[in-house]
């Protein structure tokens, strides 16, 4: 996750880069436009949904129980999803290799339950919120250590229709 | 595909002669590793060039399936003294004493005039000097390969006084591309690695296939509808077909003893609870009922009972109920956490995947727990399959880091060794011996 949002700040910042005006433009050149160009995503999309609000939350080895840093993430994934309410989502949960695979892919079912409560009980309707467990099948990181396994312990909400495109 | 399984083998002759509750050659399938019987196999005898090449391919596999068994040492046939000329005629014993042999198998491959072959073989006790038995075959040219491991089972049986397993198929799951975008489709090949092909293409994750023990059938989870659900693969007819549209998802599918249900859970609202289907009415029962995860159901060969894991308890652990999902009861209690249990078919053991200090074993317990022995272990072992005779196990490793490959083990805990694949694999599941 953190290398996914890394990897997005740095295509962002060349994206800005190649926008910006040139900083010592010479007398004889027009003014730069006074419009500035949105750096951001569109808000409403499914990119804003993923870089301005957050789209997956972490869990401890073997638990399906929200931390508080995943609470703030579904907190704003609820509020986001009550600004664009013609959203859908789908919750996938996903887990590290250090499990067993049939257990896994309940346990993922776990997690995504457990997001998709906490949504609801934000206010986000239950008929706009579908999930799906992968177990440990669909890793972020592919490396096998503890930070790997970490961060493939996650409920990954994605827009799947309504978005701002 | 199914030909194979079609193929028409006709018993043309059972020439079983005399087969002797007084033969002396004999292996314990305990301790026969410790001493490899010394067998012979001689190149099946042919009438002609065609015969001859099929007759040298049957002795091979016979050789390899006897050597992987690693209860018998197939002699080094530069070693044979008497070179077998007719069938018909009794080999010099003598010969094959000299050379340490204890058993003898002799064959030979005769065309037949409407295009099939006849494959006669012949397994000699060569220290009684008698026949143990002998047995002749008519069949495609094509299907010479399922009679060696026919062959091959004979001379098990007759040697160790168990059933054989060779002839038998693994279905698995064929893996490529990266760890995070992993490819996984069915594939299904003979038990030693040969005819390896696909049931199903590369677009819809697989997971879990598991043969039916009587019928033709498998049952696996795929993502083909998008949530996790179980499925049914007819292997005479190349049909599949969703079990079931249950809410939620479906997965840990394994089929009854007499095939005609299947014990899978369904999870709905993150908690997963075992419940059967029976295949004809499509009516579904629930066993469990309890908000921790319960999954994994695996029937006793005789259908009264079932063994599932649950986290009821705190922790991951094995249980066994009765197949109405009375009398539920814990039965492990070792270190670590507790996976994956499969009824051996022959009733007596339960083997598993053990998780703990940060490595995954494969072992076996008797059905009240006690008993506990740990086959193998390494980063990732999980997942063990019986052979049909319930000597040998199955199951798929993965290094850390690395693919994941089949590798089999003795019940003993010796005779570890990995299986040939075309692709990196898991989730292998033994079928029965073949009809």
């Amino acid at each position: 996750m953190r290398k996914v949002l890394i990897a997005f700040t740095a295509v962002a910042a060349i994206s800005a880069c190649a926008s910006r005006p040139d900083p010592t433009p010479t007398t004889n050149t027009p003014p730069p436009p006074t419009q500035e160009r949105p750096q951001g995503p569109v808000p409403g999309s499914v990119e804003d949904f993923r870089v301005s609000v957050g789209d997956r939350v972490f869990f401890g080895y073997d638990r399906s129980d929200l931390t508080p840093e995943a609470r703030a993430v579904l907190e704003r994934q609820a509020a986001w999803l009550r600004q664009y309410p013609n959203t859908r989502v789908l919750i996938a949960g996903n887990c590290d290799e250090r499990g067993t695979r049939e257990y896994n892919l309940a346990l993922g079912a776990r997690r995504a339950a457990a997001s998709r409560d906490y949504l609801a009980s934000l206010g986000v309707a239950q008929n706009r919120m579908e999930t799906v467990s992968y177990g440990k099948e669909r890793p972020l990181d592919p490396r096998a250590n503890e930070e790997a396994w970490s961060v493939n312990r996650n409920a990954h909400t994605q827009i799947v229709s309504g978005a701002v495109s | 595909m199914m030909r194979r399984l079609f193929f028409a083998l006709a018993l043309v002759l059972s020439a079983v002669f005399a087969a002797s509750a007084e033969a002396q050659v004999r292996v314990n399938v305990e301790e026969g590793h410790l001493n490899p019987m010394p067998v012979a196999v001689v190149d099946f005898l042919g009438a002609s060039p065609a015969a001859q090449q099929v007759g040298g391919d049957i002795a091979g596999v016979v050789r390899a399936n006897l050597e992987r068994s690693a209860l018998f040492r197939p002699i080094d046939r530069a070693a044979f003294i008497e070179r077998i000329q007719a069938l018909e005629v009794p080999p010099r014993f003598a010969d094959w004493k000299v050379i340490d042999a204890q058993a003898l198998v002799v064959g030979q491959v005769t065309p037949l005039p409407d295009g099939r072959i006849r494959i006669d073989f012949r397994l000699y006790d060569v220290f009684a000097e008698q026949q143990m038995t002998g047995f002749s075959y008519a069949t495609t040219p094509d299907n010479w390969r399922r009679i060696a491991h026919r062959i091959s089972d004979q001379i098990y049986e007759q040697l160790t006084g168990e059933r054989g397993y060779f002839d038998s198929r693994i279905v698995f799951v064929s893996e490529s591309g990266p760890r995070t975008r992993r490819v996984k489709r069915l594939m299904i090949m003979d038990q030693d690695g040969a005819n390896p092909f696909y049931l199903t293409g590369p677009d819809a994750m697989v997971l879990t296939p598991r043969f039916s023990p009587s019928t033709q059938m498998i049952t696996y989870l795929s993502y083909e509808t998008g949530a996790p659900r179980v499925f049914l693969y007819n292997l005479e007819t190349n049909r599949r077909e969703v079990m079931g549209d249950f809410p939620g998802m479906s997965f840990a599918p394994r089929f009854s003893p007499d095939g005609s249900r299947v014990a899978f859970t369904l999870d709905m609202n993150g908690n997963a609870e075992i419940y059967t289907m029976d295949l004809r009415t499509r009516a579904r029962s629930r066993l469990t009922n309890h908000p921790a995860i319960d999954t994994g159901p695996s029937y006793s060969p005789d259908g009264s009972q079932i063994t599932f894991e649950s986290d009821r308890g705190g922790s991951q652990q094995i249980y066994v109920m009765n197949a109405d999902g009375s009398g539920q009861r814990r039965i492990s209690f070792g270190e670590g956490r507790y996976a994956t249990p499969v009824w051996s078919p022959r009733g007596d053991l339960i083997a598993f995947t053990r998780q703990s200090g940060g490595r995954f074993a494969i072992g076996v317990m008797r059905p009240d727990g006690s008993g506990e022995r740990i086959l193998t272990e390494s980063y990732l072992d999980e997942a063990p399959t019986w052979s049909p005779n319930g000597r040998v196990i199955m199951f798929f490793r993965e290094g850390r880091g690395q693919g994941a490959r089949l590798w089999s083990v003795d019940l003993t805990g010796r005779n570890l060794r990995e299986i040939p694949t075309p692709t990196d694999a898991s989730d292998p599941a033994w079928s029965p011996l073949l009809p």
